[in-house]
This record gives structure tokens, C-alpha cells and sequence, in this order.
């Protein structure tokens, strides 16, 4: 036994017969272990993703016929109205969600890595408790808060003698509360995330820059922001690809119509658009044109990105 | 020299009033919804819509908590998005284990590039083909079941990755082949070495799958029909459609759907926060 574990015994052949059996139980074992993620992701994940293809050539009616009507449904979302003002809607909720939630993020990730902040976990655990909060009770409380009669906000708007905004009736006002909803979800977790990577900065480097004569905001503009660059490049891609996906809130918070979110559409967004036409409509052929257009668009996206970043590296 | 440097080092060192301001503010508008949903909860109709608002709860929240019973089966959701969540969790935590286990430790042909291709697997944005995804379900007749929602949501690529990342990192070679030379087979290295070193890390995994499966609203709200076996987020969206019955009533499902993950966080949140900061969800 005591032999077995020098080095050099172990370079010598054990009983050939043991040895193979045990190398093969391992690579059996092996591909039983990884076996499940790769059965499940394709069922679930890899095959109806090239399915949406498929079925977007069909005039597809889940409980009648299936007709092969080739790029028909390209052919009808480029020229449907509906179609474009959910891109819209899509593109402002996510642009008034998205930037102020990425600088304020910025900001608190930079104060709660103060070495001497005290109660520093009570404050990085606050900033979660939206994260944990779901989107439905999300959108529950938020519509109540901004309520056009009985909301506090307004309330509180008319203390100071501004009339009271009926935020889900109107486009604007419903673009604001959807992206007021996704920011409070999410700069929580995006201030950690940031704070993760300001972490990894020695301290030194801050103190030395104090040192020779750097304020605070030259610190955070020449030491904060270029140690965040791959982070912040990873959650503008991460939220622009979330905010491609936004459906809870906006299914939420117009009750009267809440699969067009409003009587006008004016705040659909494109994945209530496709839940719309797929099980609203039962056109599941024009659904899946819609999920393959926001599929090109998150391409889009990422390749800009990369375009982007690659060119940032290159400017340093 | 030292006389120099030592104030400004305490200038930068000092915390400056407007800091705690600043994260007071951010902790109360964090805080503050999840209060307002226990205040209207807690209040009849006619003091929910009184201005100016009260902010202290009321004597409510039992009428409504009965109110909401007696509209949907709600404690059946409750019960239905804890089976759904805890089994995500777990599933999650111990699939992950094994593969990243498998991709980090085990040495077979092609694992190089099966693990390439789970990272790849990680840009697919499987959330847009909802409606194959329907079609996929109603093939197999699992259209309103609960595990429609489960089956999907055990596999994740990220979780192999990160799994991975910590079996790489805590388990040596050297301990894999001491267990392999006192006559240990794989399962046993996982199960009685591996797992328990790594235990932690995909507690946090299981964690953030829970919270995640707990939350989730489109794909239960495609596939589940009748209110049985709704999850706890589809039962909020019914309540609100009967808001006929009482002003709150969304509002007390919304709060009982919630305590439960406040309840954990309470209890686990700093591990969350710790895997956030270690650098877990950057991707």
C-alpha cells in the first residue's frame, strides 16, 4: 500500500486488466454526468429556438391547419404598424430603464466601496431586496404607488401644485413607470456587480492617486471608470438583451387591455406583442416571425457590442 | 514625509455625511414598496384610497388573506411554486455539481469541446422561442403540469461553468488521486470528496435558481391553465382580474407571494450578496 503512493510506482503499469476497466467507468461516468444538461438544453432550449424558423413559414393555427406560406410573415410584420410601435416602445422603455440605472449603479458601487463604510452589508443587502421582490408584485405595487387618483406619487406631485399624471393612460407616462419598475429591480444587483469588480482595484491605487493630488472625481474618472469597462460593457449587453424580453410589466399594468397594454398600444412592448399574436391570436407562424426578429436584433446588438469593444481596446 | 501624506490619507479614509445619504435614500426606495404592499394589505378599501395616504398598517389583513383564499387556491400556489422553486434549486445545484465536476476533474475524448459548446449554449436566447417551446409540451402532454416548468429549468449552462470554476479551484489532483488509489470509483470521489468541498458554492447556485424559479411569470403563465396549478406569480395576475371583488386584493396575494423570499433573505441573503461579489453572476 505504502508503495502505491511514491511517484515512482505510480509511473509503473498497475495490473492492465484494473486499469482499463477504471478508465473506461471514468469516461462512462463522465458523459453520464454532463449527459443531462445536453438531453434537457436540447429539448427545451436548442431545438425550439431552430424551430421558431420553421414554424415562422407557416400561416401555423395551433388548433387548425399548418400551410407553408414561406416569408409571408416577414413580408406582413415589416408592413404592420402594431409591429413597429412594439419596436419603439421596446427601444424607449429600454433606453429610460437602462441608462440612468447603469450611472447610478456607477455611483453607489463607488461609495459602498468605502473601506470605513459601516453597516455595509445592511446596505448591500438592501440594494437586493428588489432583485428578490418578483416582477408581479412588482408591477402590483408600483401601479397602486402611481395610481392617477389614489397614488402617492401624485399625492405627493399635488403637494407641490402639479396636476396628477395618469401614468398608465398615457405613452410617455407608461414608458416611465414600466422603466421605473425594471430600474428598481435591477440597480441593486448591477451596483454589486460593479462593486465585485471595484473590489479587485487595490486600495493602494486609490490611495496613491490621493496622494499625488487626485479628487474624488478625477479618481473616479481615471480609476473607477476604466477598471468597470468590461463589466459595464457586459450589463448594457445584458440589459439590452433583458429589455428585449420585457413582458410582465407592461401585461400588468393596464388592466383594461392588458395583452395591447393599453387601448392604444402604448406601451406594448415586442415579447407582448409575440405572446399577442401566438396565444392571444393563435398565429403562431406570425408569433414566431416576431421571436425571430428580436433574435436578430439581440445579433445585432451583440456584434455592435463587440464591434464597440474591440475598438475601445484598440483606442488604449 | 509622513506628516505630509498621513492627513490626506484620513481625508480619503473619512466617510463624508452625504454617503450615508445617499445609501439611506437607496435603501428606503428599496425598502419602501414592499412596505406600501404590507400597508394596503393590511387596510380596507376605503383607507387604501384615503388622501393623504396613511402609513401606518391596518387591522385588514386577515379579511383580505381570506378574501384572496376564497378567489384562487392560493395556498395551493404557494405549495405549487415551492415544489417548482425547490426543485429547480436542487436540481440545479446537483446537476451543475456533476457536470462541472465531470468538465473539470474527469478526462474523456471531446471534453474540450463539449465544454465549449456549453459556454456557447449561453448566447442562445432561448426565452424567444416560447411558442415551439409550446408546441414542444403539448407533444409530450405536459401542458399545464408542473413539471413543464420544472424539466426545463434544471439544466444550466452558467451553472456548469461556475460549478466548474470552483472544482477547478478547491479540488486538487493530488486529493482526486489518493481517493482513486484507495480504491475509490467517480461517484464516490463526487459524492463523499467533490460535493462536500464545493457544497457551498452550489448552495448559492440552488439559491439564486430558487429565487429565479420563484419569480418566474411568462413561461408558467403560457403553460399552466387552470388554477390548481398556478404558481403563485400566475395566482397575482388572477386576483387582479377580479379586482371587482376588493381594491387590496392583488395587493395581499402580492404580499403573501413575497414574505416567503423576504423570509429567506432574511436568512440567506449575505451568501447572495457574497456570490454576487465574488464575482459568480458576471458571466
Amino acid at each position: 500500500m505504502t508503495a502505491t503512493l511514491s511517484p515512482a510506482s505510480t509511473a509503473a503499469p498497475p495490473p492492465p486488466r484494473t486499469r482499463k476497466i477504471a478508465g473506461v467507468g471514468e469516461r462512462l461516468s463522465a458523459y453520464a454526468y454532463i449527459a443531462p444538461f445536453f438531453v434537457i438544453f436540447g429539448v427545451f432550449g436548442l431545438f425550439p429556438f431552430a424551430f421558431t424558423f420553421y414554424v415562422a413559414l407557416f400561416d401555423w393555427n395551433p388548433i387548425g391547419d399548418q400551410v407553408f406560406i414561406g416569408f409571408d410573415n416577414f413580408t406582413r410584420m415589416f408592413g404592420d404598424p402594431r409591429f413597429w410601435n412594439a419596436a419603439g416602445n421596446t427601444v424607449s422603455i429600454w433606453a429610460l430603464s437602462t441608462v440612468p440605472q447603469l450611472l447610478l449603479a456607477l455611483v453607489l458601487a463607488n461609495v459602498l466601496n468605502h473601506a470605513r463604510l459601516r453597516f455595509a452589508l445592511f446596505f448591500r443587502m438592501s440594494v437586493l431586496v428588489p432583485y428578490i421582490t418578483s416582477v408581479a408584485a412588482t408591477a402590483i405595487v408600483f401601479v397602486q404607488l402611481f395610481d392617477r387618483d389614489y397614488g402617492l406619487f401624485n399625492w405627493l406631485l399635488g403637494l407641490v401644485g402639479v396636476e396628477p399624471i395618469d401614468f398608465v393612460q398615457s405613452t410617455w407616462g407608461s414608458h416611465l413607470l414600466i422603466a421605473t419598475m425594471v430600474m428598481w429591480r435591477w440597480f441593486g444587483y448591477t451596483t454589486l456587480l460593479y462593486l465585485a469588480s471595484l473590489q479587485s482595484v487595490p486600495r493602494s491605487v486609490f490611495e496613491a492617486a490621493a496622494i499625488d493630488g487626485a479628487g474624488p472625481w478625477q479618481r473616479f474618472r481615471h480609476i473607477t471608470v476604466p477598471a468597470l469597462r468590461p463589466v459595464i460593457i457586459f450589463t448594457v449587453v445584458t440589459s439590452t438583451i433583458g429589455g428585449l424580453q420585457i413582458f410582465t410589466e407592461p401585461l400588468l399594468i393596464a388592466t383594461g387591455a392588458p395583452l395591447t397594454c393599453g387601448a392604444v398600444r402604448q406601451c406594448q412592448t415586442l415579447t407582448l406583442f409575440l405572446y399577442e399574436q401566438g396565444f392571444g391570436q393563435f398565429e403562431f407562424g406570425y408569433g414566431s416571425a416576431v421571436g425571430v426578429a428580436l433574435f436578430v436584433m439581440v445579433v445585432v446588438i451583440a456584434a455592435l457590442n463587440y464591434l464597440l469593444s474591440t475598438r475601445i481596446k484598440a483606442d488604449r | 514625509m509622513t506628516t505630509t501624506t498621513a492627513p490626506r490619507r484620513r481625508r480619503l479614509d473619512r466617510v463624508r455625511w452625504w454617503t450615508y445619504l445617499l445609501l439611506g435614500v437607496a435603501t428606503v426606495v428599496c425598502l419602501f414598496p414592499l412596505y406600501w404592499m404590507f400597508i394596503v394589505a393590511t387596510s380596507d378599501t376605503a383607507t387604501a384610497t384615503r388622501m393623504p395616504p396613511e402609513v401606518v398598517p391596518g387591522g385588514n389583513f386577515l379579511h383580505l388573506a381570506g378574501l384572496v383564499m376564497d378567489t384562487v387556491p392560493f395556498v395551493q400556489s404557494l405549495l405549487n411554486s415551492l415544489v417548482v422553486a425547490t426543485s429547480i434549486g436542487i436540481g440545479q445545484a446537483v446537476l451543475c455539481a456533476l457536470a462541472g465536476f465531470a468538465f473539470a476533474k474527469l478526462r474523456f475524448p471531446g471534453r474540450n469541446a463539449l465544454f465549449l459548446v456549453v459556454v456557447l449554449t449561453m448566447t442562445v436566447p432561448t426565452q424567444l422561442s416560447v411558442i415551439p417551446q409550446y408546441l414542444i409540451m403539448s407533444e409530450l402532454g405536459w401542458v399545464d403540469t408542473l413539471q413543464a416548468l420544472v424539466v426545463p429549468g434544471l439544466a444550466s449552462a452558467f451553472g456548469i461553468f461556475w460549478m466548474r470554476q470552483h472544482i477547478s479551484a478547491t479540488i486538487s489532483d493530488e486529493l482526486m488521486q489518493a481517493a482513486r488509489i484507495d480504491g475509490a470509483s467517480t461517484g464516490q470521489v463526487f459524492w463523499r470528496i467533490a460535493f462536500p468541498i464545493v457544497r457551498p458554492a452550489a448552495f448559492v447556485l440552488g439559491l439564486f435558481g430558487f429565487v429565479t424559479a420563484w419569480n418566474d411569470f411568462l413561461w408558467p403563465f403560457i403553460v399552466l391553465k387552470s388554477p390548481e396549478r398556478y404558481t403563485a406569480q400566475i395566482a397575482i395576475k388572477a386576483l387582479q382580474n377580479s379586482y371587482d371583488v376588493d381594491l387590496g386584493l392583488a395587493m395581499s396575494g402580492s404580499f403573501l407571494a413575497t414574505i416567503p423570499l423576504v423570509v429567506l433573505f432574511v436568512l440567506v441573503g449575505r451568501r447572495m450578496v457574497a456570490g454576487i461579489l465574488e464575482g459568480a453572476f458576471k458571466g
